[in-house]
């Protein structure tokens, strides 16, 4: 993967073009898929469908915050920026795929259990992941010098990502001491749902190192722009903040 | 006065090569007797910590009538925690806040001390703060609800729970200090964080307040300790890559 | 290097060959080819720097020049971006804890906690140091530097002048083969400057290394057995004491640097 990170400030090669095209072949394919091939579910009917692409966005949600997790260690063993700006694009990407998830998880919920939220463990959870992503965030952007910024957040992506499977049993175990009027019931895969199901988590996958590679490409751009006003700030004889 | 200087007389420290080191434990000590001697001398943080706190267990009185037979159960464990989180976390702030106000990060930077034992020094001065705070919550908390607090569940909740907080709070003190949106940055770390610690808190209390049996803490003080072993262990050692971006 | 060696004899304060207690080679600071950028912004460039053991160096420089930023790159403070340097024979990239252990940097943050008395101060640094007899340390600090009078007084409430001399009691604690003192001077009166040179001679006549920047030219000659102007993040000029007088410097300064002295 890391080949494909460009090094240079050009418009992006053929490498992404083909992803990305790759990428949207895919999605098409997975909308046919989830929309004409599967079958209709029995209990829910057609809203049902939407299950696919909650799945598949959860999935990736979590994909991209072990991606932060590895590039923040990655960044505290090795110092190297790329590390940072992958960790800051996967965490970016993640965000938006934790809200996808979360409005699909709510539209799903509505229609299985009759209510838009219910504090069930995989919802509540995915809010987790949700709220402490977005405070690795806001972390980034409170604190303006790069080589600090780029160490605090690799720290608390490693705390946050080891906390998640503990935030999940404890989730799970409130749960069964209050347990749901409504109880979120496992879905069942029919043979049928095959190809929708791990098609759209192939096409999300893809997606997803589609926008990582075009997030990356620029933070690099963005990081190197930085440099370039500073530089021209202290060129001209101003003040410059050492960081 | 310079006198001495000048005449010699008071020995100038004769400048060797050192190889003798300090140990860990007692520098880890100095600093937390450091953190704590200021604390007694000033009191800001513990009264400021304790009122606070305080503030939000009378506010929640209006929201619940705590008095109320069912109700104490039901939200007396969530009040409680709620009220001794937040107010633990306005302490936490102080832990590097103090530092940096003062400038005297560079001071510990300079010293040839592994940077893990700054943060067991710290943790140690702040686990006792908050400790203290506790100690004075629990009673008014009895007072409000006619609850006894005197319940091995609950105490130990209390601990286990106290002490991966404050772990937790020590390393993203240490960075929120350097944050913009200084008093918001360390709540939005901390809490989102700390939440396994904060439902197996209320609900360990919970299985206090109605006597049920001990079994039933179990899930309860899994997670604590779960959570207590594995920070206690990943804290110290980030901390290290912390405290290098602490100078100026 | 391990385990305290004895000083030598304290001998008369000479620019002759100078005493080496660190039994390191006659090198305490060794500095090649040190930068040091902020971001793309570049502070240091290419600095070389040796001092001898039991020297007083004095480095004067234009604002900005990286004086601060040199003593605290040797002083382990900050990283620096390309180069070495060793300090008292150990490297500042991989000896961290050795480096510290023998240097005491004096700059224009006292490192004092405002809530402790002086006594307190002192005894805090000293265990940080591993220093043997903390209290007994702490005191006779506190009386060389005139403050046993303070020795309860919080720090917060002393003069700045005080604050600095606990300070530097802070500095030399633990009793540091090289001492680095940034701008020690600064709008300091004439007495303070006379301890100053007192102290950093007799150091240097127990074999100790002091490394000191100052923005007077007057003053440094004074305090120095060698003498270094930096400008442009660059060593431009280098020169034994005794080779110089003032004015000869002055018109070195202003070569080197274009700035009036």
């Amino acid at each position: 993967m890391k080949g494909l990170l460009p090094t240079t400030l050009e418009p992006l090669g053929r490498g992404h073009r083909l992803l990305g095209a790759a990428a949207l072949a895919l999605i098409l394919a997975a909308l046919v898929a989830v929309f004409v091939q599967a079958p209709t579910e029995k209990h829910l009917g057609d809203v049902q469908r939407i299950f696919y692409f909650h799945v598949a966005c959860a999935w990736t949600a979590f994909l991209s915050f072990f991606l932060v997790f590895v590039s923040s260690l990655a960044y505290l063993r090795t110092r190297r920026a790329a590390w940072d700006m992958l960790a800051v694009s996967a965490a970016e990407i993640g965000v938006v795929f934790t809200s996808i998830a979360l409005l699909t998880g709510s539209i799903w919920a509505k229609h299985a259990w009759g209510t838009w939220w219910e504090w069930e463990p995989r919802l509540t959870t995915t809010l987790l992941l949700w709220l402490i992503y977005v405070a690795y965030l806001m972390l980034r952007s409170a604190i303006p010098e790069a080589s600090r910024r780029a160490t605090f957040s690799a720290v608390f992506g490693i705390v946050g990502f080891v906390d998640v499977p503990i935030v999940f049993m404890s989730i799970r175990w409130w749960r069964s001491i209050h347990p749901a009027v409504v109880s979120g019931r496992g879905m069942d895969l029919d043979v049928a749902m095959y190809p929708a199901f791990f098609l759209s988590l192939v096409a999300f996958s893809l997606v997803f190192v589609s926008l990582l590679t075009l997030r990356t490409a620029l933070e690099r751009s963005r990081q190197q722009l930085e440099e370039m006003k500073r530089r021209a700030i202290f060129d001209l004889g101003g003040e410059v903040s050492h960081g | 006065m310079w006198e001495a200087l000048r005449k010699h007389t008071v020995a100038i420290p004769v400048p060797r090569l050192e190889g003798r080191r300090s140990s860990f434990l007692s520098q880890a000590m100095a600093v937390a007797a450091k953190d704590l001697r200021a604390e007694l001398r000033t009191k800001e943080v513990a009264s400021g910590t304790f009122v606070f706190a305080l503030l939000v267990l009378v506010i929640f009185n209006f929201a619940f009538d705590l008095r109320a037979g069912d109700n104490r159960t039901l939200a007396g464990p969530g009040i409680l925690w709620v009220s001794i989180t937040l107010g633990a976390m306005m302490g936490l702030s102080h832990v590097f806040g103090k530092e940096r106000e003062q400038g005297s990060i560079e001071g510990l930077l300079l010293c040839p001390v592994d940077r893990s034992a700054i943060y067991v020094g710290k943790f140690a001065a702040a686990l006792v703060l908050t400790a203290a705070v506790e100690l004075a919550i629990l009673p008014l908390f009895a007072l409000f609800t006619d609850l006894s607090v005197l319940l091995p569940p609950l105490l130990l909740t209390v601990v286990l729970g106290t002490i991966g907080f404050v772990a937790v709070g020590t390393l993203f003190s240490a960075m929120a200090v350097h944050a913009r949106t200084r008093e918001l940055m360390l709540p939005l770390l901390v809490l989102p964080v700390a939440i396994p610690i904060i439902v197996a808190a209320i609900e360990g209390t919970r299985v206090g307040f109605e006597g049920k049996p001990w079994a039933d803490m179990l899930p309860w003080l899994t997670i604590l300790t779960a959570f207590d072993a594995v920070f206690l262990v990943l804290c110290p050692w980030l901390f290290q890559y912390v405290m290098e971006e602490m100078g100026s | 290097m391990t385990g305290s060696l004895e000083s030598t004899q304290p001998a008369p304060a000479t620019t002759a060959a100078p005493t080496d207690v660190s039994g390191n080679g006659a090198w305490d600071v060794e500095v090649r080819g040190l930068r040091k950028s902020f971001g793309s912004v570049p502070v240091l460039r290419g600095l070389n720097l040796r001092i001898a053991a039991g020297q007083r160096a004095v480095i004067v420089g234009p604002n900005g020049s990286g004086k601060t930023t040199l003593l605290k790159i040797l002083a382990t403070l900050l990283r620096p971006s390309a180069g070495a340097a060793r300090v008292a024979g150990f490297d500042i990239r991989s000896q961290t804890s050795e480096v510290r252990r023998n240097i005491g940097l004096l700059c224009h943050q006292t490192y004092l906690y405002g809530e402790l008395t002086c006594q307190e101060n002192l005894l805090f640094y000293a265990r940080m140091y591993g220093v043997v007899d903390p209290p007994q340390r702490s005191r006779a600090m506190l009386r060389l530097v005139g403050l046993e009078g303070q020795t309860d007084t919080l720090a917060r409430s002393l003069s700045r002048g005080m604050q600095q001399r606990l300070a530097l009691a802070r500095a030399i604690i633990h009793e540091p083969l090289v001492l680095l003192l940034d701008e020690p001077d600064t709008g300091l009166d004439q007495r303070w400057a006379d301890v100053l040179r007192d102290l950093v001679a007799e150091r240097a006549a127990q074999g100790g290394t002091t490394l000191l920047t100052t923005h007077n030219l007057e003053r440094s000659l004074d305090l120095a057995d060698r003498v270094a102007v930096l400008n442009g993040g660059r060593i431009v000029f280098s020169a034994r004491r005794d080779d110089l007088d003032v004015g000869s410097f002055k018109e070195a300064y202003s070569r080197h640097t274009g700035a009036a002295a």
